[in-house]
This record gives structure tokens, sequence and C-alpha cells, in this order.
């Protein structure tokens, strides 16, 4: 967490009021929750009417999803359409509504470097536009940092309601609702430098979507619950800071891209022909198992990740990778490097340097 | 040392890991996942492996100070244990799963990737002790003989014990829960885990009907005549009295046993109380935990079932057999059971009953 947004938070937890009392405590707080709105506004080129705080990424995405999904049923569209590569926020609650609610989702497509295969969504969309009710595709994507065509999409779809999840991408690169053109848009504060238990939902002005939570009504009807100020006022202050070099980062990045390839001969760079978050590599080492490769870069005192874990915490493929083309096991042999604010050319060829050894415990280890 | 610590989410495994960490060892946890379908054999105290007990584990370590990872067995512990498990019931046998996780899992799959990601050994929560004597370490029983496991690790190869850490082998499971509650481990009073963890329902016989079905066939005596039907010839075991559904008393009116289970002939075979006694048995496939027994006819001990006695006896090898020949008579012995041999506490090595006399 950011040092600022740390002081931020530690000065509203002394002063701290329920924003929506009327005494003058409350009041107090009150502004500094406004405050804090009109600077996100402008960090996300929004309207401060249009962000509804929730209490994390996740919750927004339910909340844009689930709400854009029953307001379009009710006028007869139950057709979700989301990119095969989604987070399990967009993933899941799609899954639940085709479950319990009677949705029919259609996973798009992407091409080989991980992108949304555009020509398929133009197909679908004059083929069966008018059953449509959502369209929701990240921003980027947090295992390959493959950045998806967002404007385009909202293009294409023309009046459908269009959501991007944009967690990963907040920050780290452009981000501007009105340029996108969506009709709802997430993001998550600890993806920031903010506090954890935070997130935003970005939802134009004017569109009304039935609640996930009810209660005071806080957040426009549509999100209830005491407003987390604290938390707040810590992620506008976050969202405000400036140190975050993405040109530095990405310059680290494609050493580290240029290089591991050449440390370990057979590896090779996922998504690597298209425009990517500056922080994240994600590369597939043969012949490993990167849950393996995990425990013992850990071990080496570097920290990476590996696609995904069940909920028992068994490594699984990622649906990511396979979307791409992976078989399982290739796509149970990849890592995810990040590299973030604090990451220096130092990190990056430490991480290098006992890739070799590690790939080789690995490759031993994978096959006994 | 490097090692692993196998942590299952119970009591012992976590106080096995914190003793390895205390006695100054490097110590990563790893969490066995066994079922590819967790929450399949999720239930209640019974088992291990629910997402649950990866929870527990995780949090042991977290509370020990450890790194925690889990492994993803479950294939490995599908093709070697559940599956070996229905074979041997289906060949009339009556199979140990534990003794096969320990043999191809816990000792074999894990310790050899262990070995091969750069650690020394695997540490586990197995009551049982090793001591290193003038032929190299060998394997012991626990000082807690109501707790004692020699038995169901009486699998490993000399190579195997050499990799295998058992922290617990010197202590009473009282004692370690007290040790566990003062190192403010949250499953210090944790249910032990019985029966079958791939059996949530501890209904073993409707488990298998299941997965074999159940065809119904005769019960006969011992000259084959047909005296009653079974549904399921694998659901009955050797020396079983109660529940055979059979009306037609013995001319002496004597209780009948299970003597025999053909599969083949999908046929149960009873009979009176003596015709049980055997009073020799062979095994085959044997493992010597430690130096090879020879054709030397040798006295010892031999262990038949997981917390059964000791039985006095003389034990020798064939050149094929490991044969242990009685003392007393023992009533009802099922092949397919481990016979495992003891030099007093020593565990000598064991072979899987194929022949009983």
């Amino acid at each position: 967490m950011l040092e600022n947004a740390i002081a931020a938070m530690d000065a509203q937890l002394r002063t701290l009021g329920n924003p929506s009392s009327l005494h003058t405590q409350g009041r107090h707080t009150r502004k500094d929750v406004e405050d804090a709105r009109e600077i996100l506004a402008k960090e996300l080129d929004c309207l401060a009417s249009e962000i509804i705080f929730t209490a994390s990424g996740t919750e927004a995405n339910n909340t844009a999803i689930k709400g854009i999904y029953w307001q379009q049923k009710a006028l007869g569209k139950n057709v979700i359409v989301i990119s095969a590569i989604e987070h399990h926020a967009t993933l899941d609650p799609a899954a639940w509504l085709a479950e319990h609610e009677g949705a029919e989702v259609i996973y798009a497509p992407v091409t080989k470097d991980g992108v949304i295969d555009l020509d398929f969504l133009r197909t679908l969309i004059a083929k069966r536009g008018s059953e449509i009710a959502l369209i929701s595709v990240m921003h980027a994507n947090n295992e390959t940092g493959a950045i998806q065509p967002i404007a385009e999409i909202v293009k294409i779809a023309g009046d459908i309601a269009v959501h991007t999840d944009a967690a990963q991408s907040f920050k780290k690169i452009q981000l501007s609702f009105k340029s996108l053109g969506v009709m709802a848009l997430s993001i998550s504060a600890h993806k920031i430098g903010g506090p954890l238990g935070i997130g935003v939902l970005v939802l134009r002005r004017g569109v009304e979507i039935p609640a996930l939570l009810h209660g005071g009504g806080q957040e426009r009807e549509i999100r209830s619950g005491t407003l987390n100020a604290p938390a707040i006022v810590a992620l506008a202050t976050a969202a405000q800071d400036k140190s975050y070099d993405a040109a530095a980062i990405a310059k680290i990045r494609d050493d580290f891209a240029a290089r591991v390839t050449q440390v370990v001969p057979g590896s090779f760079v996922n998504a690597i022909n298209v425009e990517r978050l500056p922080g994240i590599v994600n590369v597939t080492f043969p012949g490993t198992q990167s849950d393996t490769l995990l425990l013992l870069m850990d071990g080496e005192k570097v920290s990476c990740s590996t696609g995904s874990a069940c909920s028992a915490g068994v490594h699984r493929p990622s649906h990511v990778l396979m979307a791409m083309g992976h078989d399982e096991i290739s796509a149970m042999s990849s890592l995810r490097f990040s590299f973030g604010r604090t990451s220096t050319q130092a990190d990056c060829d430490g991480a290098l340097a006992v890739l070799p050894s590690v790939i080789t415990r690995g490759r031993a280890a994978s096959g006994v | 040392m490097k090692l692993i610590a196998a942590m299952s989410g119970g009591v012992d495994s976590a106080v096995a890991a914190a003793r390895a960490v205390e006695a100054g060892h490097d110590v990563i946890g790893v969490h066995l996942a066994l079922s590819s379908n967790p929450q399949k054999y999720r239930s209640g105290a019974r088992g291990c492996c629910t997402i649950e007990d990866s929870h527990d584990a995780r949090r042991a370590a977290d509370v020990i100070g450890i790194p925690f990872y889990i492994w993803d067995m479950a294939e490995e512990f599908h093709d070697g244990v559940v599956e070996d498990f229905l074979s041997e019931y289906a060949a009339g046998r009556t199979p140990n799963p534990c003794l096969r996780c320990n043999e191809k899992i816990k000792f074999a799959a894990v310790l050899d990737r262990a070995r091969a990601m750069g650690f020394d050994g695997v540490v586990t929560g197995h009551y049982a002790r090793t001591e290193i004597g003038p032929d190299g370490k060998t394997l012991h029983r626990a000082v807690d003989h109501s707790k004692d496991q020699s038995y169901v690790l009486s699998v490993l190869t000399i190579e195997q014990i050499n990799g295998a850490i058992f922290p617990l082998g010197d202590t009473t499971k009282v004692d370690i829960r007290k040790e566990a509650e003062e190192r403010g481990l949250a499953v210090a009073q944790k249910p032990d885990s019985h029966d079958i963890c791939f059996v949530p329902s501890g209904d073993n016989a409707g488990w298998l009907r299941d997965r074999l079905g159940s065809e119904v066939g005769p019960i006969v005596d011992q000259d084959g005549t047909k005296i009653g039907e079974h549904k399921g010839a694998y659901t009955y075991t050797i020396g079983q009295r109660k529940g055979l559904g059979l009306t037609v008393p013995t001319a002496d009116g004597s209780p009948r046993f299970v003597l025999k289970i053909e599969p083949v002939t999908n046929t149960v075979v009873v009979g009176s109380r003596e015709e049980l006694a055997i009073s020799t048995m062979k095994g085959e496939r044997p493992v010597w935990c430690g130096p090879a027994v020879d054709s030397e006819h040798t006295r010892g001990f031999v262990q038949v079932r997981a917390h059964g006695a000791a039985l006095p006896c003389t034990y020798y090898f064939d050149g094929t057999l490991l044969v242990a020949e009685l003392d007393e008579p023992l009533l009802g012995l099922a092949t397919g059971q481990a016979m495992v041999i003891y030099d007093g506490d020593r565990v000598v090595g064991s072979a899987t009953i194929c022949e009983t006399a």
C-alpha cells in the first residue's frame, strides 16, 4: 500500500463519522467521501455521480453483470457475452446467472495472443444482437497482460450494454470511462496501492439497475451499506499517486521477456505480439509444472504466480492459456512474473539468475 | 536438512512439522490433495483431504511459520490406492489402503518429487521411530504402542526409510495433543481420522457394492453344498460370523464362519470355527526394512492387522515367499493383508499374504 494512502486512511480513521449521519461529524466524513468521489471521477474520466463504491472489484462486477442482466431480461434479452479469458469475478457471476436465472452465456474466443476475436463478436451481434443483454470484456488480462480493444467492442456492440473489468489496467495504462464508451466499469483499490476491501463500479448516469445489496440505499439505491470512508479516502489518494512509472516498468518487463528465453532454452513468452500491461510477463517452461516452479522460486525469494487454483488450492490449468490454444500440460507449465512500482532492474536480473537452476530441478521433479 | 512436511490438516502432521522446524531443519509444508473432487469425499470428522483439511493444514503451517503449498496427487492416489483397493476386493482379497498410500504416494511419489527438487526427505506425523544402527537406518515401533503405525509403514524400502523423518515416535498421542495446544495449533483437539479416507460414509460394503455390483451368489459349506445366498462375495470378511443369513443349521448347532471367498465363482465358503484356524502364512512381494531375511529359520513376531497383536512365530524366506509359522494357531486370516515381521520393536519386513494353512 502506498505511504500517502496509508496516511490518508490513518487520518480518516481518527476523525471517523458515519457519512450518512446528519450531525457535524457525519457531515465532515461525508465531505471527505465526496471529495474522494470527485478525485476518482477525474482519474477515471467520468462523472462523480457515476461512481458507486463497493467492497471489492468482485462486488462491482457482480453488481454490474447481474444488475444489467436483470434489467435487460425484463426486456426479453437473456444472452450474456463474455470473453473466454475473463477473471473469475466475471466468469462466475455469468455462470451463476446461467444456472439460476435463465441466462445463456456465450464465451467469445481469443486469438493465440490472447486478444478477443472481434470478427466472432461482429458475426454474433449480426445474428443474435437483439437477444444480447450485455457484453463484458476485461480491459486487460490479469495473466498475460494482453490489452483488449474495448472501444472497438463498444462500437461493434451498438446499443448493447458493455461492461469492462478494469481492475488490472487502472493507473497502469490510459483509462477513460468516457472514451471507452462502456456502460459500466469496475476497479479495485488494492491493485493501485490502495487498501483491501474497496472497489468502484462506474455506472453510466441515468442507468438504473436492480440492486444486489438492499438496505440504506447509500449508493444510488444500487448499493446499500455504510460507506467505508477511510478506505474510500485512501483509494482516492492512491489514484492520484504518480509514482507508477509505466515506461520504466515496461523496460524491465521487455528486458526480462527478451532474456528469459535465452537463459531457459525452449521457453516462450505468451501474448508477446500484442500490446500488454507494463508489468506482466507470462512464460511457458515446457517440461515443468508451474506449482513446483513457484515453490522453488519462492525458496529463491522470487515471488511469481501460477494461473489458478481450485477452492482446495489445487493447481489447475489456466483457462486463459487454454483459450489461447495451450493444451493442459502446456498451460500447467506457465508462470506469471509481475513487475510493479518498486521493481528494479536488479530484481529482474536476480530472477533470471536463479531461473536456470529452478527449471532444471522443476523438470527433474515433473519427470518422476 | 531441507525437508518436505506432509501436512494432512490433522494434529499429528502439524506437530511433526513444528518439531522438524525446531530441530533446525529447513521445512516446507505440503498438503496432498488426494481427491480430484474434494467435496465429494467430505464428511465431518471422517476421512481427510477435504477443503476444510487443506485450510487446517495451511493454518498450521502459518502458525508454525513455514511456507505452505498444495500438491495435487489425486491421479496417483486414484490409480495406486483406490483402484488397487477395488481390484483386490474384486479378487477376493482384503487390502490395506493406508499401507498402499504410504508405499505409492507419501514415500514414493512425494519423496521422489521432493528429492528431485533438491529436498533431503519427507516428514510425516506417523507414530513410528527410526534408529541408526550398525546396518544403517532401521524402522521401529512407536513408544505409544496403542498408536503405533509401523505396520502401515512396513512397505518402505531402506531407501525410502532413509528419506523419512518421523518426529512423533517417542511421544504418546495424549502428549502430542497437549503439545499442539501449547504451540497454539487450532487442530489440537481435532478428532482422529478413522476408517478409509476415500469411503467417507464408513460403509465399506456399500461403497464396494456401488462399484463392483452386487451379484447374488451361493454360500456353500466345506463339502460344496449350497446352504444360502449372498449379495456380492467381496463384502464378506474371512472369519465373519454375523450377517450371513443362513437358515440351515449345522449338525451340532455350532456357528458358521466365512472361511474363503472365491471371486471367480462368486462363492462364499463357510465352516466351523476350527476350520478357520491357521498356523502358517506365506506372503508374496516381500519388502525388507533392513537386512534381507534369508532361509534361516528365525524367531520373531508377525502382525497381520494394523493394530493387531504381535504373534510369536518362526519366519524365513524360501526364495520366493516370506513364511511365518505361528506358535499358536490364529483364527481367520484374509489373504491380501500384510504380514509384518518384527524383531522385538524393529520392523524386519513385510509381504502380502497369499497363502494360509
